[in-house]
This record gives C-alpha cells, structure tokens and sequence, in this order.
C-alpha cells in the first residue's frame, strides 16, 4: 500500500542522505521525496512516499525514528489528510493546440505561468492523480517538459506535526 | 583560557575518564598526537594496522563496561577503520571514533588523503559528525560518548579538520547533554510486562532465550536471578554467551546453526518463549517460516522497537532497558506470588532431557590426529574456565562457543553479526588493557590470524601476554564444510597452501612459539603456554584433524529443528 511518512529532522548538512541512504541500504521504495526547512529554521519538514506492506512500513518508520537527526515521524496516511503535489509543464502552444491547450488547463484549474508564440508553461497542483490525468487529457505529443514536486502532505484538523 | 582543537581533544577524552587510546598517526592528525605526547594520563596504544586500533577499541568496550576509543588519520586510516567499525556496529558495541580530516577549506577538493569520511561510514555507525567550528569540538565529542553508551549502543564517530585542531577558542566540557531529537527508552510499559509476568506463569513448555543485549546493559544477574526463580531452560546466542552460567544445569548450550540439539528442538517446541535482548538473526531461528510453524506466544525485551517483530511477530513487545524491565517483572512476580505450574513444568524437562540425551556434541577422539573439539576442552580446563576468549571467525569460532563454557559475561569477545576474520588478535590486545591481569586466550585458525598477524609486534611492543590458540587444519575450515556438504566436495580456494612457520613467525616477533602436533601434548603445550610462559605470548601453532566439522548444523534457510547430526554424515 502507498504510505506517506512525513518527517521532522534537524537541518543539518548531511541529514537527507542519512534518510535517502537508509532507503538504499535496506531496500525500502521511495516514489518521491521532498524537504524544506520549516518556520523554524532549525527543522526540516520531510514527505516521502513510499509503497510497502504493513510490516515494511513499520520497519521504514522504526528505521527512520532510530536515525539521530530525526525528531519526529508520522505516517500521515493513517488518518485523513491533505495531499498536494505542484507540476509544471511545459506545452507546444500554436495554432488550434493554443485553445485547446488553454481550455484543458482551465479544466484543471491550472494556470498559464509563461507564454511564447509557441508554448505554454502550465502550472498545476493537486494530488498525483489529478496531475497524472491532466497529463493523460492533453495530447502527448505537445508536451516539452515536464517537472513535479513530489508529494508534500498535512493532517487535518487537530493533527500538528511539531515539536 | 583558550585551547586549541587538539588540547580540547586531550581534555574531553580526560574529562571522560579515557584510559586507553588505540590509534595511528598520520598528517591530519599531527596537533593531536602532539597533545598526547605532553601529557601522560591518557595512554596511546600504537597499533600496527588502523583495523586493529578499531577493534582493540571495540573489545575494550566488550570487556569491560568503559568505552573503547580510537583515532586514526584521515583518509586511508579511515578506509582501514571502516571494517572494525562496522563490526562494531553490527554487534552494537559503544565505541568513539575520532579521526582526522584534510583542513575545511580543502574538503571537497580531492585533497592528498581526502576521504568522505562521513559518507563512508554513515551506514556503519549509530551516528557520525563532522566538527566544522572549534566551537562545537567539546560538545560534539560530549554527544559522542552521550550517544555510544546510551539506548541501543553503538559506533559514534567524530571527524575533525586539521585546521579546527590548531585553531583556538574557551574551553568548557559540559556536564550532561541533551537532544531534543534522541530520547532512548529505559522503563518497560507496565501493562506489557503484565501480560508477560501472566504469559511467563502459564506457560506449560517455557524457554527464554537472551542475546548480546543482555550482555551489554550488565543484565546477567537479573537474567540468573528470573530464570532460577522460575526454573525455565534457557539457551544464549553467539553474542549472548556468558550471560547466564554454561555450567548450569537449566542452561541448555548456544542455539542456532551450530546451536545444540537440545536448544534448538526447545525453541521449536515451546508455548512461550521469552527473547531478551536478542533480534531472531538468520543464524539463530533459521528460517523463519518453518520457525512459525509452531504456534507459541513471544513475548520481546528489547531496547531497540526496530529490532522487535523484524523477522518474527511478536505477542507482547516490551521496549526498554533489559536490567529495568527485567527488575519489573521479578517485581510483579513477587506482589502476583504467582508460581509455574509445576507438572507440565516436569514434563517439559523430561522431553528437554530426552533431547540432551542425544549429547549432540560428542566427537570422536583419535590416538594420532588432534581434533579442534578437545584443544577447547582442554583450554577450558587449564584456564579453570576463566579465560577472557577472543575469537576470529569460522569453525574455530564455533568450536570455542561450543566447548568452552562461559559462566561471567563479557568473557566471550568476537565478531557475531559481522563475521569479521582478523577480528581476535587485535581483540585480545583490547581485552588485556581493560583487564590487565587477566589470562586471555585468542582461539583462531591458520587463515584467520593472518588477517591481522602484523599486531604481533604490538603485542611486543605492549608486553602483552596473549595466548595464540591456531586450531590449524590448512584450510578455510568453515568454507571447506560448505562446500563438502552443498557444493560436492569441490574445495574451490579454500585450501591455504603456502603457510608460513608460525613457530618461526612468532619468534621473529620476539614471541614464544610451539608446534603441537599429537593429542597428547595438548595439555601440557598449553600448561606451558599459561604457566611456564604467563608473561609472554605464546603462538600454539595446533595441527589438527584438517577436516573435521562443527556439528550440529542447521543448513543455511532451514528450520531451527532440521539438524545435521555428526553422525549423520
């Protein structure tokens, strides 16, 4: 099952790759990962996605509360939670395509963020699945370039992740 | 007053009460070592190889309840150190690192001995730091020791830059530290111990079974004390030895792949088993499918949640420290005045009985060839069973844990989760400096001891009166079994041909040597060794039976309970 791991870790050079190389090392899964500092610049706030059965699950949370740079470690995907991953895409934008492509983007809610004679960039947020079917709407071949965040998530209501 | 980084060095390692500091110079290293050499409190061991100040330091640790430090430069000292460090790690030994680095400005430059040195050993420590400000020099190395000794212990290495060793700043070593990130558990939750105390009682065919995590948080007495009390067969893993006394009767000898029959069968067969500071490795349960065949109820002390329902599900998970959950539950046993049904008690040691009867252990004795099996019976005997035991790793090892029967903990020293070869002379030099008086055996093989043999000539250097026992078969013994029994004899490198005169090696180091070649003159070559040459170390060079094999085996991804027998073959 996916599982998203969010993660609170001290901001110091070398903390990611003591994450990301726990991940390697015992063969856990990682579909996407994304950190950034926190209000307080001390703290990291860390997402990973990763899939796994429950008993590996419990093993990457164990693993990961065991890392000393670690302060804290949610599975945010055990009770109800926002999701959002943000993706840009860049679009070959001429002739009836410029509409169309415009229409489908409005559709999606995203936003035009640069326009060229002959390409757009899309913004787009949403949860995966949405930025998945945006790209399966739009005519594949019009697509230039595409890049994603990864997701970042938070739990709703009275679930804080703070220290 | 203001220090500069290599004095403060000196003075945290002072102010930690470090005795002893087994190293190697070299360039990045230079302010410290020069620190060293005007003071006189702290002694620095010079070792021959940086592997072997790793793991003199590690046994240091295992031996006695200080912590073994080291210190090697950068670079190449440090891709020296990575393998003691992680043997260290894999069998979770306190232990500070500190080793030296190129000067900041440098870093990332492909500097002349520049190693990652944090991105190379990241995976192999409880946790590692590069010191970037002379600032931070006294609290890092304060968190370091902090972080070694405490939760589940482990390898926590300090990398410092050569310029932080000469630059300057106030000195202030703080008394305790804090992080706010690592807080270990220590109490045990009182509602898991309660199922466990009523789980322990009704247990009709009950086995405990302990590990190194006994041996490492000084719980051996409260284990004796429970299991006495209760009168329930224990057995001991390979780290876990020493633990509770072999020579007692409720002691059922090591289980696992080379475990004994009795053990083995007893951890199938029982309704509760109570794992303490033990993790269910690959080597003690087997496979861990057929070892789930058998319904029983598990109940799991262990500091470390990680290592609790890894392998094998648990029924009752107790996080903490061994000593304090094992008080709890004496303690909860006492107010309960709760007793262990004493018939199906009775019924179950008949069986366990029935299985021991088998003698699972028994070897055949020969007029003309040694067998490895008796040169450890013997050691036991004329070291009165208290001899500290280094081992290397392979078949000597297994014969050492079999036939020797450790009755105190940190007696038994080697290399359990790694399975490192070169692992027991340097070993036996860390024993020596934590028990300066004790008698210390180093059971090795031919192959084995020439992993680490340049430590010969620190063991001149120190006076340090180790005795070599070589259990010599001219082979790498335990390969060769394996491939006599999986792979059709076909011996494929694990003959070592070219062997040196070890009676000539050891004298050219200045050391005694003796060749022992009939198993008469096993008993008095050692004699010889432990009494006529106390003082000095003895290389007893053993030629024995070159293919005999450790039995009983459980064949790698079998069940605990599908023994191979000695006479099986």
């Amino acid at each position: 099952m996916r599982h998203i791991i969010s993660i609170l870790i001290e901001n110091e050079a070398g903390a990611l790759s003591r994450v990301s190389g726990l991940f390697s090392a015992r063969g856990y899964n990682i579909e996407s990962l994304t950190v950034a500092p926190t209000e307080d610049p001390s703290l990291s706030r860390m997402t990973i996605v990763s899939v796994g059965s429950e008993d590996i699950i419990e093993q990457i949370t164990k693993q990961l509360n065991k890392l000393i740079d670690i302060v804290k470690v949610v599975d945010l995907s055990e009770s109800a939670h926002v999701e959002r991953e943000l993706m840009l895409v860049k679009v070959r934008a001429t002739g009836k395509d410029r509409e169309e492509m415009k229409r489908v983007a409005d559709i999606f809610r995203g936003h035009i963020v640069d326009v060229t004679e002959s390409s757009y960039v899309i913004e787009l947020t949403g949860n995966t699945s949405k930025l998945d079917s945006f790209l399966k709407a739009i005519d594949t071949s019009l697509i230039l370039e595409t890049v994603r965040t990864g997701v970042c998530g938070i739990g709703r209501g009275d679930r804080i992740l703070k220290v | 007053m203001q220090l500069t980084g290599a004095e403060i060095v000196i003075r945290c390692l002072q102010e930690e009460k470090v005795e002893h500091v087994f190293g190697y110079p070299g360039g990045s290293v230079l302010f410290i070592y020069d620190e060293f050499f005007k003071q006189d409190q702290i002694k620095h061991i010079l070792v021959r190889h940086e592997q072997a100040a790793v793991h003199a330091a590690d046994a240091y640790s295992r031996s006695s309840n200080k912590i073994g430090v080291c210190l090697v430069t950068s670079g190449p000292g440090v891709t020296n150190a990575v393998t003691g460090i992680a043997t260290a790690y894999m069998d979770s030994i306190p232990m500070v690192v500190l080793t030296g680095q190129v000067p900041t400005q440098y870093i990332g430059q492909d500097a002349f001995q520049e190693a990652d040195t944090v991105g190379i050993t990241r995976p192999c420590v409880k946790h590692n730091f590069l010191v970037k400000d002379v600032k931070d020099l006294a609290v890092t190395i304060k968190k370091a020791f902090y972080l070694a000794k405490t939760g589940r212990p482990g390898p926590v290495l300090v990398d410092i830059p050569k310029d932080i060793t000469a630059q300057k700043c106030d000195f202030h070593y703080p008394k305790t530290v804090s992080m706010r990130s690592y807080n270990p558990v220590v109490k045990g939750h009182t509602g898991q111990i309660k199922k466990a105390v009523q789980l322990l009682l009704e247990a009709k065919r009950p086995m405990i079974y302990t590990g190194g995590g006994v041996i490492l948080s000084d719980a051996g007495d409260k284990l004796t004390k429970l299991t006495r009390q209760l009168g329930y067969p224990i057995t001991q893993t390979l780290m876990g030895l020493g633990a509770y006394p072999a020579t007692d009767k409720q002691f059922l000898g090591m289980l696992g792949m080379h475990g004994t029959y009795e053990a083995n069968m007893a951890m199938q067969e029982c309704d509760v088993l109570l794992a303490v500071g033990a993790r269910f490795d690959d080597r003690v349960i087997g496979n861990p499918e057929h070892f789930g065949r058998n319904i029983r109820k598990i109940i799991h002390i262990d500091i470390d949640p990680s290592s609790i329902s890894k392998r094998v599900k648990v029924d009752v998970p107790i996080v903490g420290n061994v000593p304090d959950v094992l008080d709890e539950i004496l303690k909860q046993i006492e107010a309960t005045g709760g007793k262990p049904e004493a018939k199906p008690l009775a019924v179950w040691w008949k069986q366990i009985e029935e299985w021991r009867g088998i003698n699972c252990l028994k070897y055949k004795m020969d007029k003309d060839i040694i067998q490895p099996q008796y040169v450890i019976e013997k050691l036991y005997e004329v070291t009165g069973g208290d001899a500290f035991v280094t081992s290397d790793v392979g078949q000597h090892q297994m014969f050492a844990a079999q036939y020797y029967k450790f009755d105190k903990p940190r007696r038994w020293i080697n290399s359990g989760g790694l399975g490192t070869m070169g692992f027991g002379l340097p070993a036996a030099m860390g024993v020596r400096f934590a028990n300066p008086k004790a008698q210390i055996a180093c059971v090795t093989g031919e192959a084995s001891i020439q992993m680490c043999i340049q430590e010969l000539s620190t063991c001149k250097q120190f006076r340090l009166p180790v005795k070599i026992i070589n259990l010599n078969n001219g082979y790498l013994g335990m390969v060769r079994q394996w491939q006599q029994m999986f792979h059709g004899n076909r011996y494929a490198e694990s003959y070592v041909d070219a062997l040196p005169d070890f009676v000539k090696l050891a004298e050219a180091y200045g050391h005694v040597g003796i060749k022992v070649e009939k198993p008469d003159d096993v008993e008095p070559a050692l004699r010889e060794a432990f009494v006529k040459h106390k003082n000095e170390l003895v290389f007893l060079d053993f030629i024995i039976n070159p293919e005999a094999n450790v039995f009983p085996m459980v064949a790698a991804g079998k069940g605990l309970s599908e023994m191979i027998l000695a006479e099986d073959l």
